[in-house]
């Protein structure tokens, strides 16, 4: 486990630091369209070929990751920490709480968003950044994002409520935000580590998806969400394998985050 | 023995013989046999007087018999229901001649008065048809008249352009059928149909055509439609051998495909259809007012259309298979294309010289307006065309290039409509104009600066430029005209205003695309909408596709 | 006393289920694009045909009159009329459903399987090589788009079921995978493994009744994850099933489709996880 840990570190650090360095390694940017060379294959001078329009793909990636990368967890933590209080702070409130959250969580998970999302578009001005669209988009996925998991949490809390260590805990004195801090909420993190990982490259897709609304990336930045969808008009990945490339790095750098985050839970 | 031998083979002989001729005959009845292609949408209503929608229009063109068809090939009219047919002097009147014993596909007969019915049907203003709204020259009501049982009159208001050929879009209904809508004249009747998901269309047993040889159309006996928005998986059902067509291909697929199978696509040339993009010139829109002050300028216009690599937007995104669009008419429309203009070839110089004109300067790589307001901008397409998304981004890096910042934004349709047709709250929008009309007079509610689709300023009180006064005048000569020479010089000089002027910047005319497979005959794709099945009644299967299903 | 807590659920579930359907009602009213219909763009319509067609929505403009009118017709069996398809709803879902159910639930039922196999698997067998392969494994799965694994689904003539269990098992992998661990790091196991019990009564006695309340509320919310990934899936690879028909929906803004789409889905998501927490309730001895 100590050598997949260590490897996990370097992997992320090393993606971490070739994103930092994209002003370095791809001086001309992710918007350039090399317009005699649309569609072209890895070459000395583009790494992993060219988009449709021209554009250098490994720059592209580069450019991507810092965004992607950056905002992804950002958001998976807004998620993960709306999931704990409203799961777990119901669960371990009790009673008409935990129905009322129950209750709501489950109307949540229902309700079409994307109707939302496409009024949020409507009140956002036409001009806005692509910086700020983006922020704006991973912030309305970490908001939306909670529900599901915040159920499982209800119940893990709830149980935890009158579990043996707790009642110890209230009778030595320890009650209200202290109590739930220090007792509960540690051992709600097996669910939270899983949701906060799942979000990350879930947030990552919708983000793309979310570019049929007008939401998401604003062209010309790239994300690895439209990356990713870049797979869709691939009907064989014989012929251009290297269009998978975005899909390796987001599978590694995903199961290296796992490998650091899962220090606790797995056994010897 | 050597007369039971020769006898016997005599006894072969016949039995070869009849054995080949009935193969033969087989081979050449070729009939039978299902098409399947895919709607891309489901059709929205099966009554012929209200079709609006692409899906809707392919299910009318195969079930509906009209009385004047346009040869999809050849652009020329053809006597269909009608034997014959005599516009009036003033074209106002048509006088229909039709043809005798034809039914319906329900057994009942057919006569004038199914012709007068129809037609009342269709001018009928609660109908709000845009069939019907296509011969509303004029106010007043539209008459018809059954003379005999197979000669009826239709008299208009007001003349109507084009009267002859308006008549290959309405599909004639039954005035006393049960089966109401069900009961059609065309080569197919609709079968079953599940909603959502296919629909399957029969052969017409009553259809009245026949073929040089004397046998019954259609030769197919049935066509199977699919109901799938996705290309890439209609792509791939037609690679399988699953779809027999592929009525509009996408570049991307017609190259990958041609690849492998050159015999099976087909460009043929340039289509009816443009894409552009203009600006918001709407006096009280919700938006900046020195951004309205760039949009209203034709300097600014002319400008950005010069800017515009349209080459590029040809070769990169359409591979070759688009050209560069100068006006609302393509080059494919061959009398109504005015051949004088050419396209705006890619000239920055030019743009920046005009811009400067207007007070503009370039200030560290930005453009700056006359009151040093750094010229940003936003274009609203909708997603989900991937071309035009392509070519939007294009375009923001060729207008980049003289120092303009481009936002571009993809809606989705409902609200992108509800920006640029009810709350104005946009600044330049991109579109597609599909167009299935040769004749402009279509186009008049595009052209009349009253109208509703007079995208860039439309319901205008009076006109708000003297250009469009002048187009204004010009579109209503066109209309009342029935010389096709003149009607032409007017809308020559339409199409040479908005070069001039750029409210419309066009960008390409894409080429008409699409996929046949080897297992189909008598195919002849042009650029007349519906491209590939034009020729249904005549198309055929050969054996072996046949054999496989 | 369990008859009660039932009928209290089922209470609870019929408020928050009419509760929904007002809620999305107002969601699509609100959203731009209510009133405008892509025939508006068709050249050939004069002004009084385009204003007809405008006026078609007049009477969906007000959303509470709009439900109650739904509400009143849903009591004698009327679900109303779908725009964009043109026909009763009532006849659409009752076509439709099946279908849905069918690739929802082997889906379901599938991804259940392969990611608790792999869960279990990694818990019972603690080898790190295990635990780096189920995570990118579920990693893999987890990262591919929707819709790429819909139409490779279509590409390898699979059945629509398979996507929506390769959509929805890394999320069960995780989750359960996480709660075993979580299990089987408590103290009370290491004392069980020291006494010589053997792993599977271990994890049957001592880990299941820990991690199972949870694993059943996952089981609740994979419910609604499965009906979410229907929609692309049934999209891409022509399923008529009701996923489809909510993404038709959402397309052209078809308010009665809608309504009852929602209500249908809201109520599955509460039968799904009421019936978890029922179920919760009968295996845990201690009372709430």
């Amino acid at each position: 486990m100590k050598v997949a840990r260590t490897l996990a570190c370097v992997i992320v650090v090393a993606v971490c630091a070739l994103s930092l360095g994209a002003n370095w390694l791809a001086p001309e940017g992710y918007a350039k369209q090399f317009r005699e060379a649309p569609g072209a294959p890895p070459s000395h001078q583009h790494l992993l070929g060219t988009d449709e329009l021209g554009r250098d793909r490994f720059a592209r990636i580069l450019y991507g990751t810092r965004i992607s990368l950056l905002l992804a967890p950002a958001a998976a933590l807004i998620s993960t920490a709306l999931a704990a209080l409203v799961g777990g702070l119901a669960g371990y409130l009790g009673g008409i709480w935990l129905k009322l959250a129950r209750g709501f969580t489950d109307l949540f998970l229902s309700l079409p968003w994307l109707f939302l999302l496409i009024t949020v578009r409507a009140l956002l001005p036409l001009n806005v950044s692509p910086l700020v669209s983006v922020l704006i988009t991973f912030l309305i996925l970490g908001l939306l994002g909670w529900a599901a998991s915040a159920r499982v949490l209800s119940t893990s809390a709830d149980s935890l409520r009158n579990s043996d260590f707790v009642l110890q805990a209230r009778a030595s004195g320890l009650h209200g935000p202290r109590l739930f801090l220090i007792h509960v909420l540690p051992n709600l993190k097996p669910v939270l580590y899983a949701q906060f990982w799942i979000s990350i490259p879930v947030f990552i897709l919708s983000e793309a998806n979310l570019g049929v609304l007008g939401l998401g990336v604003a062209e010309p930045l790239p994300s690895w969400g439209s990356l990713l969808r870049e797979l869709e008009g691939l009907i064989s990945f014989r012929e251009e394998p290297w269009r998978l490339v975005p899909l390796f790095l987001l599978i590694v750098v995903l199961t290296s985050f796992q490998t650091l985050l899962s220090s606790e839970e797995v056994t010897a | 023995m050597t007369g039971r031998r020769s006898f016997l083979r005599i006894l072969f002989c016949f039995a070869l013989l009849s054995a080949l001729a009935l193969f033969s005959t087989a081979a050449i009845a070729q009939n039978g046999g299902q098409l399947r292609f895919c709607l891309r949408a489901e059709p929205k209503t099966f009554d012929p007087l209200l079709v609006d929608d692409d899906a809707s229009l392919a299910v009318r063109y195969l079930t509906g018999g009209v009385l004047i068809r346009v040869n999809r090939h050849t652009q020329d009219l053809e006597a269909e229901l009608a034997e014959s047919w005599k516009i009036s002097k003033d074209g106002k009147q048509i006088a229909f001649k039709l043809r005798h014993g034809l039914r319906f596909s329900d057994g009942s007969p057919f006569a004038a008065d199914d012709v007068a019915f129809t037609m009342q049907r269709l001018m009928d203003p609660a109908l709000h048809s845009s069939t019907g709204d296509a011969f509303r020259s004029g106010t007043g009501t539209v008459t018809t008249k059954v003379l005999s049982a197979d000669q009826v009159v239709v008299t208009f208001p007001a003349a109507v352009a084009g009267l002859d050929r308006l008549f290959d879009q309405v599909a004639i209904m039954s005035a006393h059928s049960p089966k109401k809508e069900g009961a059609v004249l065309g080569p197919f009747m609709v079968g079953e149909y599940k909603a959502g998901s296919s629909l399957l269309l029969e052969r017409n047993p009553y259809y009245w055509k026949k073929d040089a040889q004397g046998r019954r159309l259609p030769y197919l006996d049935s066509i199977h439609l699919d109901i799938q928005a996705n290309r890439d998986v209609e792509m791939l059902r037609f690679k399988r051998g699953e779809l027999d067509l592929i009525n509009v291909l996408d570049t991307d697929y017609f190259d990958r495909l041609a690849s492998s199978s050159p015999q099976l696509v087909h460009d043929a040339g340039p289509s009816l259809d443009s894409d552009f993009m203009w600006f918001n010139q709407v006096a009280n829109a919700p938006i900046p007012e020195y951004r309205r002050a760039w949009f209203r300028s034709t300097n600014f216009r002319r400008a950005i259309s010069l800017a515009i690599n349209r080459d590029d937007l040809s070769r990169i995104v359409f591979n070759g298979h688009a050209q560069p669009a100068v006006g609302p008419v393509s080059p494919a429309n061959k009398f109504w294309f005015n051949s004088k203009l050419k396209a705006d070839a890619h000239n920055p110089q030019a743009a920046l010289a005009l811009l400067k004109a207007d007070g503009f300067h370039m200030q560290n790589g930005t453009l700056l307006d006359k009151n040093s307001n750094p010229v940003e901008f936003s274009i609203v397409t909708n997603a989900g065309s991937k071309p035009r998304e392509r070519m939007s981004v294009l375009i923001q890096e060729d207008l980049g290039k003289i120092g303009i910042k481009v936002n571009l934004v993809p809606l989705d349709f409902p609200s992108l409509l509800e920006r640029i047709s009810q709350k104005f709250n946009y600044e330049a929008a991109m579109l597609g104009f599909r167009n299935v009309d040769l004749d402009p007079n279509g186009q008049m509610n595009i052209w009349l600066s009253s109208a509703e689709d007079h995208a860039w300023n439309p319901k205008q009180k009076a006109p708000e430029t003297a250009w469009e006064a002048e187009i204004d005048k010009l579109m209503r000569e066109q209309a009342s005209s029935i010389d096709p020479k003149k009607r032409k010089q007017s809308f020559d000089r339409v199409q040479e205003i908005v070069y001039e002027q750029a409210p419309f910047i066009y960008l390409v005319n894409q080429n008409a695309l699409s996929a046949v497979s080897g297992s189909v005959s008598g195919a002849n794709p042009g650029i007349l909408s519906p491209q590939t099945f034009w020729n249904a009644e005549r198309l055929t299967l050969n054996g072996t596709a046949r054999a496989s299903r | 006393m369990l008859l009660r807590r039932i009928a209290r659920h089922l209470a609870s579930i019929v408020v928050l289920v009419l509760l929904g359907g007002l809620l999305s009602a107002t969601l699509v009213r609100l959203a731009p694009g209510f009133d405008s219909d892509e025939r508006e763009l068709d050249p050939s319509l004069n002004a009084e045909s385009v204003r007809a067609l405008r006026a078609q929505r007049a009477g969906e403009h007000n959303i509470l009159g709009f439900y109650a009118a739904y509400l009143r017709g849903a009591m004698h069996g009327d679900l109303g009329t779908s725009h964009a398809l043109g026909q009763p709803v009532r006849s659409l879902l009752s076509e439709r459903w099946p279908v849905t159910l069918r690739i929802a639930g082997i889906g379901l039922l599938l991804g259940w399987l392969l990611g608790s196999a792999l869960a279990f698997g990694a818990s019972l067998w603690p080898r790190p090589s295990y635990e780096v392969l189920g995570t990118t494994l579920s990693g893999a799965f987890l990262c591919i788009p929707a819709a790429v694994l819909a139409l490779l689904s279509v590409i390898l003539n699979a059945p629509g079921y398979l996507a929506i269990a390769f959509i929805v098992f890394p999320k069960i992998y995780r989750y359960s995978r996480n709660l075993l661990a979580k299990a089987y790091a408590m103290p009370h196991i290491t004392a069980a493994r020291a006494r010589g019990l053997k792993e599977i009564r271990i994890l049957i006695w001592h880990v299941l009744p820990v991690a199972g309340p949870q694993m059943i509320a996952l089981g609740g919310i994979t419910v609604s994850l499965a009906l979410g990934a229907s929609i692309p899936v049934e999209s891409l690879c022509g399923l008529p099933g009701i996923g489809q028909l909510a993404w038709q929906a959402a397309l052209a803004r078809d308010l009665p489709l809608l309504v009852n789409l929602t209500v249908i889905v809201t109520l599955v998501t509460l039968l799904a996880n009421s019936g978890a927490d029922v179920m919760i309730h009968i295996l845990r001895p201690r009372e709430a």
